[in-house]
């Protein structure tokens, strides 16, 4: 076991961090949170900077465009950058952290060439559009139907939960290509397509949030047409392909997330002994309580990102449910934390706390609910039989 | 960074794993339990010994193994698997100081949060046992005397050795959390063994949401104990220890009582080794650090 880090991985920190504070002053102001063209404008310049600067898709495999970092480096600059307050990845989440790595792992060499580039340079955004109105947890139900039209598959449907719908360019579609039968159980016949947004025949009616704003959205699919050559895996193979999808967002998403909620720990400390609520026992024992437990949830992203290394940088272990888990409730508890720091100020929506507070409540349920989770690690890692 | 066990680490562990399968197994575990009056295995202290458990960090060119503090929990979280009985953290720490300590000839206990255990069988006693009271103590394989006053933290008098300092009283914090993560670990597999066998309404019990989620939360929390207990064994930071020993205190207090939980009626029964674990966790969780002083440590640091 070692924590310590290599002199290469020091000095490509060293660097990171050089750029970070040459480059972050010349930012332009953060866009109102409502304001979804200023923040697709905002969060894409952000990854042209990083573009240019040659820290795009680190992680990514070189022939993907990418610098086929070590997972120890990703690990650094997700560290690095959130420390330094660089804009999180926003508006390229899918695709940079769900789509990209679908299709540099599972796309032909053409969709390789077309579609990542434009995602490493922020010219494009994606959606992801898995979830559905009776297929959400229970993903294998989903519906939405793909015939064989000439080159091209027609899709008629519904999507709900779409993040970034509003300003994508490339919607990751799962359609269903085979009808559910005695042959073929409801995890077959479904298919991964390459959506343009800009389809005839696609709505998107923006969802709002219980913190009032739209971050996702509900897409209809009216016999849009999708070329066949979209298809990144083959013709009902889908969910083979979306099980390396999930399991990156499972994995890696949520680590500079973890930095940041030791951040905010911190800062709440500070709030709390400036407000005179820090003599509160109970509050202070519960902040020095979440630092354990921020602390090990830091030490668990080492381990797993070793053993990720280990395994040479492939796909992430199911152990990224063990982590979602636990760090889902813990920002929970941090944020309700915040709330008896305030006081009446937990009341303001002014106040940033406040909106992550509310945030924060999707946390056990986006990218698989905490009891699905819980299903999960009980089925695939303690073994435990299938039921209901 | 290679935060993973090496090579080394994992024949380690596999080795003490198999030297107390073989030398203090389940049946062991009953009979010492049933015994009604626990009293040292001094075969088994001298084998341990001789195997070199106690002497794991005392340097080769004094006779010892030569290992760090990672290797040092490794082993006793296999001894909490094993629900070892003993004073095996103060023996363990006194085996550079007292002479006997590291062969395992001499059984060593100490002060801590106002308790000692093993008073009566140990052959040393670290810190002030002045007025010293026998408890009937809630662990049968733990006897406990309480002393007066307000003795926290480990073996906080005067008198203790030179051993005895912050660090050592930091690194004892450190194997007992080791020790509660082996128990959480093993608790956690007992469940699921039970929730597999057990059938109910013609099925098998770990087929239930209810019971799969307990089952589910247990392994997280041992998950995250065991990275923070890892870590503070690699850094040796005070305060990653304080906030190891918080977790691993609660994986283990917590993973027993889930345990009992999935065991139904049957965990409430003598019978079950489920109620040792917890018993011994809830003694682990009174010695050294207790949870109210750690998290005002970590709030200060804030």
């Amino acid at each position: 076991m070692d924590l310590t880090y290599t002199q290469e991985e020091e000095s490509f920190r060293a660097g990171l961090r050089e750029w970070l504070a040459r480059t972050l002053p010349q930012l332009p102001p953060r866009p109102d949170p409502l304001d979804w063209p200023g923040r697709r404008a905002y969060d894409m310049g952000w990854q042209r900077r990083l573009y240019d600067a040659g820290y795009a898709g680190l992680h990514w495999p070189v022939d993907a465009g990418g610098r086929g970092a070590t997972p120890t480096q990703h690990l650094i600059f997700l560290e690095e950058t959130e420390k330094a307050g660089a804009p999180y990845v926003g508006a390229n989440f899918v695709g940079l952290l769900h789509a990209g790595p679908t299709i540099a792992s599972e796309g032909t060499p053409e969709q390789r060439a077309r579609w990542l580039p434009p995602v490493l340079r922020g010219d494009e955004v994606w959606c992801q559009g898995f979830s559905e109105p009776d297929a959400g947890s229970d993903l294998a139900s989903l519906r939405t139907r793909a015939w064989r039209d000439g080159d091209d598959y027609v899709v008629s449907g519904s999507k709900i939960w779409t993040s970034h719908a509003e300003v994508a360019d490339w919607c990751e579609l799962l359609v269903r290509t085979t009808p559910v039968s005695e042959d073929v159980p409801k995890h077959r016949g479904i298919s991964w397509l390459a959506m343009p947004m800009d389809a005839p025949g696609i709505t998107v009616r923006p969802l709002r949030t219980l913190a009032g704003s739209t971050e996702f959205a509900e897409v209809f699919l009216d016999e849009v047409r999708v070329p066949v050559a979209n298809r990144v895996g083959a013709e009902n193979d889908g969910w083979r392909v979306t099980m390396v999808t999930l399991s990156y967002e499972r994995g890696t998403a949520f680590v500079g997330e973890v930095v940041a909620c030791r951040r905010v720990l911190g800062e709440l400390a500070r709030e709390a002994r400036k407000n005179g609520r820090w003599d509160d026992a109970v509050l202070r024992r519960r902040l020095g309580r979440l630092s354990a437990e921020f602390g090990a949830l830091w030490r668990l992203t080492q381990w797993n990102v070793s053993e990720s290394q280990r395994a040479g940088g492939g796909v992430p272990g199911i152990g990224g449910s063990v982590f979602k888990l636990r760090y889902s409730h813990a920002r929970q508890e941090l944020y309700e934390a915040a709330g008896e720091v305030l006081g009446p100020g937990a009341l303001d929506l002014g106040h940033d706390w406040t909106l992550d507070r509310l945030s924060s409540l999707s946390y056990t349920i986006a990218a698989g609910t905490s009891q699905i989770q819980q299903n999960i690690v009980a089925e695939r890692i303690l073994g435990l039989p299938k039921g209901r | 960074m290679d935060f993973q066990l090496t090579e080394d680490q994992r024949a380690l562990q596999g080795g003490v794993r198999e030297l107390l399968d073989g030398r203090f197994d389940a049946a062991a575990l009953r009979a010492a339990a049933d015994s009604g009056t626990p009293s040292l295995d001094r075969a088994l202290w001298r084998e341990l010994g001789e195997a070199g458990f106690f002497s794991l960090r005392v340097p080769e060119e004094e006779g010892g193994v030569g290992l760090g503090l990672p290797e040092a929990v490794l082993v006793f979280e296999e001894a909490g698997r094993a629900l070892l009985p003993g004073p095996l953290v103060a023996t363990f720490l006194a085996a550079r100081e007292v002479t006997g300590a590291a062969q395992g000839a001499t059984v060593v206990t100490t002060v801590s949060g106002g308790l000692v255990p093993w008073l009566d069988e140990a052959d040393v006693v670290h810190g002030d046992v002045s007025g010293a009271v026998p408890l009937r103590s809630v662990d049968p394989l733990t006897p406990l005397h309480r002393v007066p006053g307000d003795q926290q933290g480990w073996a906080a008098s005067s008198e203790a050795p030179s051993a005895f300092t912050a660090a050592a009283s930091s690194e004892a914090d450190l194997l007992i959390a080791a020790e509660q993560l082996g128990s959480a670990g093993r608790t956690c597999e007992m469940a699921v063994r039970y929730a597999r066998e057990r059938t109910q309404f013609g099925r098998s019990i770990g087929s239930f949401q209810a019971v799969k989620h307990l089952c589910a939360q247990m392994l997280v929390r041992t998950e995250v104990a065991r990275a923070a207990v890892y870590a503070a064994s690699v850094t040796g930071d005070g305060a990653e220890i304080t906030a190891a020993k918080l977790l691993a205190d609660e994986a283990a207090e917590r993973g027993a009582r889930d345990c009992l939980q999935v065991h139904g009626g049957m965990g409430f029964t003598w019978e079950a080794d489920v109620h040792l674990h917890l018993k011994r966790a809830w003694v682990r969780a009174g010695l050294g650090k207790a949870a109210a002083r750690a998290e005002e440590e970590l709030a200060a640091a804030l």
